[in-house]
């Protein structure tokens, strides 16, 4: 086997180990979305609870994707969540949208659903979302739930409750 | 009464011995490996010896592979209503765990037991020993560039097991079950992150090749220098590489993957 | 001091001893001791042979001059210097020194014939292409083998092989040739033919040469001086071909003769057959 040869072929393995790597991030994966930082600006908003929201998480307006999660800390003054997001460059969007952080699905993943809001200025880079809404924890909807239905049937028995008691007391 | 306690002891020292005969070795080639980066079409040789040679054997399981995935994870997903999912399921499976760990054991099979044998019956024929006497270390000329081809070869051939097996389950779950194209692969894209899930596959590989390509050299250049000697170490080579493969594997993905 | 980068720390003119085994004990592990204080030296310009038996300790001889191991007492000197296995860099200094060759040739099967002997050329010098192959092409000449460069190893015979080795093994010219069982399962024309060369080669290159071998016939036909060790890892005897083959030493006797049985046993070390047998004596 000549030397030639073997370059060649090994040439063509290499080749092929990158068409595989291409096929992989391009196709398989998402790298095929915007990432680099020239298409993007970042805005951030501030959350009291983000839930399970996570890097990477898609920022969505109407079902449509328009931007990133980038970062996720926590302010040390107000003990609130900050989020920071990488929003394309095509869109922009009103300064007074605000942000929420919902459920894909029953059970998915949490993402920012943005609402457009009707100023004509628009979010510019390093602007702050000021209307946000926290992420739905669970326990305090169920604990929320019960807490009402015990208030409701504390009403209707206290309705009903004096009349016997009173009438036991006879 | 103290016999079986003396035999615990040699035993327990014997694999301490082995263990840093081992090390002592790994030092020894990575000393060796500035030497034979010099000589780049020796390492190139060894990238067609050991890569190029185990492409065949690597597609065809990668395609079987990913054709048994999509039809079992079907079945699975199929009874909660989740078959869209199908594309990221078989993804993630392969990118993150079959494609690195599958790809390994098959390369221990084939290529590191024809690297120990190759080496075994060089050391069997004197080779070794005559380059020594030539002063020239067998180690860079010959451990060396096919310890650096291993670990080049690697990682390649697994991103290919994993591409081909990705290929494979969209031919059975599109093409023959009638998932929805579309939803198989925006499913699939949204879901695996090139840096988490493909980077790390690689990461995985790249050490899975360090750790196949040292057993065979090793096993190869300590083998006994008889018919017998080789084939125990041919065996040898197969037993620890994949055994070692998969413990690695377990520790790679409790680093990577958990949270 | 000297000027020849090979021999840096040549203070003394060159003796007519180029290899001095001085009193030298040698084993691979603590059980079995190889050499039992063994003496020998080798003359410059002279085809010295070792003769012996199997295990006798003859081929470890030659890896302990090579400096593979490190002896445990006593000391090897090559060209006055001390060989310290240990030393890196003096193992390879010396080895460009010497040439060796193997018992079956021990040469590279995945090269051709030319790539063979022209591997130490390529490894330690500089030499452009065309030099490279002049010199290769001599240097099969030299062995008769010049027509057969292109051919690969599996396509050439077991003597031929010897040949191609021995080749690889001149191609830096050293003074220091080294043989290992050079003639074991030759045939008589092949036997003949490796005889003859070593013997010219040392003549017009006036290199060194050292055989060890266990044929005394064509040892003793091209030899200068011989050295008989025992299986117990002694120097025997020693001296010119004539001298030993006028020996009245019952164990040189019996190996130059080749009997089968005198102070080296035919029987291995057992009870007497009417023991082993069962009947009682």
């Amino acid at each position: 086997m000549g030397k030639k040869s073997i370059e060649t072929l090994v040439g063509f393995f290499v080749l092929l180990g990158i068409g595989g790597l291409l096929f992989l991030a391009l196709k398989a994966a998402n790298l095929g979305s915007f990432t680099s930082s020239a298409d993007t600006y970042s805005v951030t908003a501030k959350f009291d609870n983000i839930g399970g929201l996570k890097v990477r998480a898609p920022v969505r307006s109407a079902g449509v994707t328009v931007g990133r999660v980038a970062a996720i800390t926590l302010d040390p003054k107000t003990y609130q969540g900050v989020v920071r997001l990488d929003m394309q460059r095509s869109v922009q969007f009103p300064s007074d949208s605000s942000a929420r952080i919902l459920t894909s699905g029953l059970l998915g993943d949490q993402y920012i659903g943005l609402e457009a809001g009707a100023e004509e200025k628009v979010l510019g880079p390093g602007d702050v979302i000021k209307q946000t809404q926290s992420a739905v924890v669970l326990e305090s909807l169920i604990s929320q739930f019960l807490f009402n239905k015990a208030a409701d049937a504390g009403n209707a028995s206290a309705g009903s409750a004096p009349a016997p008691a009173a009438g036991a007391k006879k | 009464m103290t016999n079986p306690i003396r035999r615990i002891g040699q035993f327990a020292l014997e694999v301490l011995r082995g263990l840093g005969h081992n090390a002592t070795f790994f030092i020894d080639l990575l000393r060796n490996m500035p030497a034979a980066l010099r000589r780049p079409f020796l390492i190139v040789a060894q990238v067609h010896a050991i890569g190029n040679l185990s492409l065949l054997i690597i597609m065809a399981s990668g395609l079987a592979v990913g054709f048994v995935l999509a039809l079992q994870s079907y079945y699975a997903l199929v009874t909660y209503g989740a078959s869209e999912s199908l594309g990221l399921l078989v993804n993630l499976s392969l990118v993150r765990e079959l494609g690195p760990v599958v790809t390994a054991l098959l390369f221990a099979g084939r290529a590191g037991t024809s690297l120990t044998a190759e080496i075994g019956l060089m050391k069997a024929g004197e080779q070794l020993a005559a380059m020594e006497m030539m002063a020239i270390d067998p180690k860079s000329r010959v451990l060396a560039p096919r310890f650096i081809g291993g670990i080049v070869a690697m990682p390649v051939l697994a991103v290919l097991f994993s591409a081909i097996g990705i290929m494979g389950a969209y031919v059975v779950a599109v093409q023959l079950i009638g998932v929805d194209e579309g939803n198989f692969w925006s499913i699939m894209q949204n879901g695996v992150d090139v840096w988490r899930d493909v980077g790390n596959g690689i990461v995985k590989s790249v050490v899975f090749g360090v750790i196949c390509t040292f057993v065979a050299v090793y096993q190869g250049y300590e083998a006994q220098a008889t018919p017998e000697g080789v084939a125990h170490a041919t065996t040898r080579t197969v037993v620890i590489a994949s055994l070692s493969v998969l413990a690695m594997d377990f520790v790679l993905t409790a680093l990577m993957f958990t949270h | 001091m000297s000027s020849d980068p090979l021999r840096p720390n040549a203070a003394t003119p060159q003796t007519d001893t180029l290899i001095d085994i001085d009193h030298v004990t040698f084993g691979y592990d603590a059980s079995r001791t190889i050499l039992n204080d063994v003496s020998l030296t080798f003359q410059r310009g002279k085809v010295t042979a070792i003769l012996g038996g199997s295990g006798c300790g003859k081929t470890t001889l030659l890896r302990l001059i090579g400096g593979v191991h490190a002896v445990s007492q006593g000391a090897v000197r090559f060209d006055g210097e001390v060989v310290d296995a240990r030393d890196k860099e003096q193992l390879f200094r010396l080895r460009r020194r010497l040439g060796m060759l193997f018992q079956f040739g021990a040469l590279f099967t995945d090269l051709s014939v030319f790539e063979n002997v022209a591997f130490p050329l390529r490894e330690h010098t500089d030499l452009d292409e065309p030099m490279i192959r002049d010199i290769v092409l001599m240097k099969l000449n030299a062995v008769g083998l010049r027509g057969a460069a292109q051919l690969r190893i599996s396509e050439i015979s077991g003597g031929m092989a010897r040949r191609v080795a021995l080749a690889r093994a001149i191609a830096l010219d050293p003074e220091l040739i080294m043989y290992d069982e050079p003639f074991a399962g030759l045939d008589p024309i092949s036997m003949a033919v490796a005889a003859n060369l070593i013997r010219t080669l040392n003549d017009t290159t006036g290199s060194t040469s050292l055989m060890v071998s266990h044929d005394v016939q064509e040892c003793f036909s091209i030899c200068d001086y011989a050295y008989l060790m025992s299986s117990q890892g002694r120097v025997v005897a020693h001296g010119r071909p004539e001298e030993l083959n006028a020996s009245e030493d019952p164990e040189v006797r019996q190996f130059i003769r080749g009997e089968p049985d005198g102070p080296v046993r035919f029987h291995y070390p057992a009870r007497t057959l009417a023991e082993d047998l069962g009947v009682r004596a």
